[in-house]
């Protein structure tokens, strides 16, 4: 939705929770889907007497996080506590970082929009869950606790749309380098957006707004729209944006104000006493390994040969990133593969992913049997939609369902002959210039064939044959 | 002596021997807890059940020859800020009345495996915020030397039963000097290890960075052996030492001729009780005899130590108390919508010192404050600290008084909370610092109140420490009055 | 430095502690006294001085925890300490909005 004489500026927040096994600082497991209160302890309820112990797998995941953005790692950070009263948080404080966290700076790819500034990543645990009832709250401090990382991004984005490609982005990203699932509906990548709008040319930032509780892409676009469109509508008609935090209302499509925030929440951070300061050393963090991003990946695709529309395909699942890399040899034959007909498979459900039927390295083997005409091209896709299904080696394929093509020459010689023997009408009209007679020369071998010829070499041989 | 009546090192030597078994000391024990107790009020309650079975397991083993080392068998008080699992722990507020806690502090587990007999939790000042034990939410302990007087606070009840020979050994937790001052105002020894010494998992929280669990016994060995029992690294507390523990006991007896004790002017000045000058320099005299180098130390930002520890202990304790909100555990008022229910069940469940400390840490903290009180507090606190480095770097040990009075009476001091916070002058800034101090009895007073002296030591020298007090520790023990008529 | 009854509202609110008139008023003055005690800091040169946070050996090494499952608690055992729960969450009055 465009806006003239407005320019949006929006920045993002973005709650990612770790693949850890276990919570933050405590041993609880961190399996979602859990009767309420079934993984729970001392420490994530916020018992008397209990302490944080922290786990070094989630600073492991932070630092993963900030080497493959170019985040600095900060060789000390800090705990802090961030004080607040709220059913879901047992220790009526969440242990945060604030004035030093484990990352700063860095920033996003996104293809299309070039690299987005980050401000900082910093670690934190997970509150509960507040379930509202008729009459009051129920609490599930299942969640309590779970390690998260805090994606605060600078205000570089300019639009719904932006924001969009920065989120689809940065999900795909945390997934590759196997920290979040990337799950919105379960919660485990959560999103916020800070909105303000400004007029063409100025420099200074507006008033800006958060809205909380955008739970998918679509989502995030229509509440963002919104929010420009009311900001924009409130400055025009001589009003003035407040700061404050708005609801998506994901039904009716618009924010609106919180309006229970009786004061502002003063949190009171402090460095938290319980845990002493964070050091990750320099051999520590070069020794933590990442792997390649979406984006690097589908430049490498590209460079050999890969159509970007095929790149961006295959790095939108790195399992898809996994099968091009099994079935190897020619990257762009390969690319083919994985987007036809085992995308194909994949949306008729005839494959899953996560447990493929088949060794993707026999996918050679099929090209192989095709290249030396041993079948045609109608019947590799035959073989190959057969080797996905089942698993089975493509030559028994070929074998059993009689796949095979002739190919041989004197075999087909002698049909050609046959065949241009019983049809002298059509040759004589051939030879005299109805060329498109070939089709039906060949269609009448194929026939002979049992639709086993080779299509070309037959194609070939009647030319040979036939032609002046 | 009778068995029951000798300290601790010496119950535990007449356990090794046989000549007293451990079912049998016990019984001594609670006969006379049921004849004392009702009136010193140290006990909040016995567990009588886990006791006698420890006993008999002790017994057993004795008689296998498993025997576990100096504490098996040995009776012990808990303050009641120690988590039991299973047993009732109120960290003596009604907002934690009926908990009980699913599980065990580390300390807790340590002395169990130690073979030690835990006879019941002790009384305390609400969340330890006290030095008089009057904050109890369950009723003050009486001083065993006058019933009309506060044993200290806040670990006061295992102070009195110790002092009152009701248990030869107890622990207590020390934030600003709630272990030292009891025992000096019950004339016995009580420690506070270093920061980080002993693990404070399931130790119920009153300001992290300066509380530590530490033992009261009548005599120095005794401590030695109760510090050796929980000493060491806790994987669940993150801010607890892996430094190894060394045999407390082994090095007590070495003397102390050629140590260098520092007396800082700064500790004797006003408001310091003459009697309790005296017996303090009568101290330094006597381990300048023994071979002690004495020499001036001084400690120039001593005078800020009270202001500074009244931020970052209230602030901290502000945020360690959020979780008494009614929602998982304790008290609950009766209340139709949420925020009601938080400031009610809080303003029911808290005395009236632990909510001036929680407003006192909250306002410290909040915005446009934090600045010019918690961050300036923990600025001073690094002066202090250097102080102390400074002066480790002339001498072994600090000495001082531990109280600036004797036994004030029950009452005296309830109506100026700044008044009672002046009594911990003296132990403050060894928390603020993160060192260990001991504190042990000296002499008494003309109206018969004990007396007890402060050592302070480097970080993680509490061989050193324990050293001089021994050198330092009266030759006999006099007995409170409260035990005459027996 | 003394501190207003409008401020004790605000703290106490912060806190989450219902105050009667008497305890502000009573608060207000004690409170009052201990600010007026604590404000000797002011004078203190602290320029250049890091703050003291962590009193334990700030060199030390740090073991942290491997991410290990350990067994949690039973669900009768952590709801059996609630005030109110309905056998399988904690039970809280609500929120007014």
């Amino acid at each position: 939705m465009p806006v003239p004489d407005f320019e949006p500026v929006i920045g993002l927040e973005v709650h990612a929770q770790l693949l850890t096994r276990t919570k933050i600082f405590c041993g609880c497991s961190t399996r979602f889907g859990a009767p309420p209160n079934t993984q729970v302890c001392m420490v994530c309820l916020g018992l008397p007497g209990a302490l944080p112990a922290l786990n070094r797998a989630a600073v492991e995941m932070a630092i993963k996080a900030g080497k493959a953005f170019g985040c600095r790692i900060a060789e000390r950070s800090v705990w802090a506590r961030k004080n607040y009263f709220y059913p879901d948080l047992p220790k009526g404080y969440q242990i945060s970082q604030y004035e030093l966290p484990i990352c700063s700076g860095g920033a996003v790819p996104v293809p299309g929009l070039g690299s987005i500034p980050l401000e900082r990543i910093h670690l934190e645990e997970d509150a509960g869950k507040n379930v509202h009832t008729a009459t009051g709250s129920e609490v599930d401090l299942n969640r309590s606790g779970v390690p998260l990382i805090e994606i605060v991004g600078k205000p570089a984005l300019r639009s719904a749309e932006g924001a969009s490609e920065y989120l689809k982005s940065l999900r795909l990203c945390l997934i590759y380098l196997g920290i979040n699932d990337g799950n919105l509906e379960e919660g485990s990548f959560r999103c916020d957006a800070n909105v303000s709008v400004r007029r063409k040319g100025e420099s200074k930032l507006g008033t800006r707004v958060e809205l909380k509780n955008i739970n998918s892409f679509r989502f995030v676009r229509q509440a963002i729209d919104f929010e420009i469109a009311r900001q924009v509508e409130l400055i025009e008609s001589g009003g003035k944006v407040v700061q404050e935090t708005r609801l998506f209302d994901n039904e009716k499509g618009v924010t609106r104000s919180m309006r229970s925030k009786e004061e502002a929440n003063d949190y009171r951070y402090f460095p938290d006493p319980d845990l002493p300061p964070l050091r990750v050393s320099k051999e520590w963090m070069e020794g933590i390994s990442t792997p390649k991003l979406p984006h690097e990946i589908a430049d490498a695709l590209a460079a050999a040969g890969v159509s970007q529309a095929d790149a961006r395909s295959i790095v939108s699942d790195p399992r898809l990133v996994e099968v091009h890399r099994k079935v190897g040899g020619d990257p762009k034959r390969a690319a083919l593969f994985v987007v036809g007909e085992l995308g194909r498979a994949v949306n008729e459900k005839e494959a899953d992913l996560s447990a493929l039927k088949f060794d993707p390295a026999l996918v050679q083997e099929v090209w192989k049997l095709q290249d030396a005409g041993a079948i045609s091209s109608t019947a590799a896709r035959e073989v190959l939609a057969e080797l996905i299904r089942t698993g089975e080696a493509p030559q028994k394929i070929v074998e059993r369902k009689g796949l095979a093509q002739v190919s041989d020459q004197g075999a087909l010689e002698a049909v050609v002959d046959a065949v241009i023997a019983r049809n002298p009408a059509e040759v004589e009209k051939y030879r005299g210039g109805k060329v498109n007679l070939l089709g039906f020369f060949v269609g009448q071998a194929m026939k002979d064939l049992k639709g086993k010829g080779n299509p070309g070499a037959l194609n070939a041989l009647f030319k040979k044959k036939l032609g002046p | 002596m009778k068995a029951d009546l000798l300290p601790l090192s010496l119950v535990s030597e007449a356990l090794a021997s046989g000549t007293v078994p451990a079912d049998a000391l016990l019984e001594a024990f609670l006969a006379r807890i049921r004849a004392l107790d009702g009136r010193l009020h140290a006990f909040l309650r016995l567990t009588e059940n886990e006791a006698w079975a420890a006993a008999k397991a002790s017994v057993q083993r004795r008689a296998n020859g498993k025997a576990l080392g100096p504490l098996d068998g040995v009776p012990i008080a808990l303050k009641d800020i120690f988590c039991m699992e299973g047993v009732e722990t109120c960290c003596g507020s009604r907002i934690l009345r009926g908990y009980h806690p699913p599980y065990d502090a580390t300390v807790v587990r340590k002395l169990r495996q130690a073979g030690a007999v835990i006879v019941g939790k002790t009384n305390m000042d609400e969340f330890a915020m006290g030095s008089s034990t009057e904050n109890s939410a369950f009723g003050p302990t009486a001083n065993p030397w006058d019933l009309t007087r506060s044993p200290g606070g806040s670990s006061g009840g295992s102070a009195a039963a110790v002092a009152a020979r009701l248990v030869p050994g107890a622990f207590g937790t020390d934030t600003g000097g709630s272990i030292r001052q009891p025992a000096a105002l019950v004339g016995c020894v009580g420690l506070k290890p270093t920061y980080g010494r002993v693990s404070r998992f399931g130790v119920i929280a009153f300001a992290s960075s300066l509380d530590q669990v530490g033992p009261f016994a009548q005599d120095v060995k005794g401590v030695a052996h109760l510090l050796g029992a929980v000493a060491g690294h806790d994987p669940n507390d993150q801010t607890s030492s892996e430094r190894p523990v060394p045999d407390y006991a082994s090095a007590l007896d070495k003397g102390v001729r050629g140590l260098r004790i520092g007396v800082p002017p700064e500790y004797f000045g006003e408001g310091l009780a003459p009697e309790v000058e005296k017996a303090v320099r009568a101290g330094i005299e006597s381990l300048r005899a023994q071979g002690c180098e004495v020499r001036e130390t001084p400690l120039p930002n001593s005078p800020h130590a009270i202001a500074t520890y009244y931020i970052v202990a209230t602030a901290e304790a502000s945020s360690n108390l959020a979780r008494y909100d009614g929602v998982r555990y304790g008290h609950r008022a009766k209340a139709s919508q949420l925020l009601e229910m938080y400031e009610k069940t809080r303003a029911e469940g808290f005395g009236a010192e632990v909510k001036r400390r929680i407003m006192l840490g909250t306002y410290a903290l909040s915005a446009g404050y934090y600045d010019a009180y918690y961050l300036r507090a923990q600025k001073v606190r690094a002066l202090i600290r250097r102080d102390f480095d400074q002066a480790f770097a002339s001498v072994d040990a600090v000495i001082s008084p531990t109280s600036p009075t004797t036994a004030f009476r029950l009452g005296e001091k309830m109506d100026d909370p700044l008044a009672m916070y002046l009594n911990d002058v003296y132990t403050v800034p060894v928390n603020l610092a993160g060192l260990p101090g001991i504190s042990l009895p000296c002499g008494f007073d003309s109206k018969g109140l004990p007396i007890g002296l402060q050592l302070i030591g480097r970080p993680f020298d509490e061989e050193t420490l324990l050293r001089i007090a021994r050198a330092a520790e009266p030759a006999e023990q006099r007995l409170p009055p409260i035990l005459e008529g027996r | 430095m003394s501190i207003d009854r409008a401020q004790v509202r605000h703290v106490a609110r912060l806190a989450r502690l219902a105050l009667s008139e008497e305890e502000e008023e009573r608060f207000a003055a004690q409170l009052g006294n201990v600010l007026e005690y604590v404000e000797r800091l002011q004078a203190v040169d602290v320029s250049g001085v890091e703050p003291l946070g962590f009193a334990g050996d700030a060199t030390a090494p740090l073991p942290l925890r491997e991410d290990e499952p350990q067994p949690c608690l039973p669900r009768e055992k952590v709801l059996s300490q609630a005030p109110e729960q309905n056998g399988e969450a904690f039970l809280v009055p609500r929120i007014l909005e």
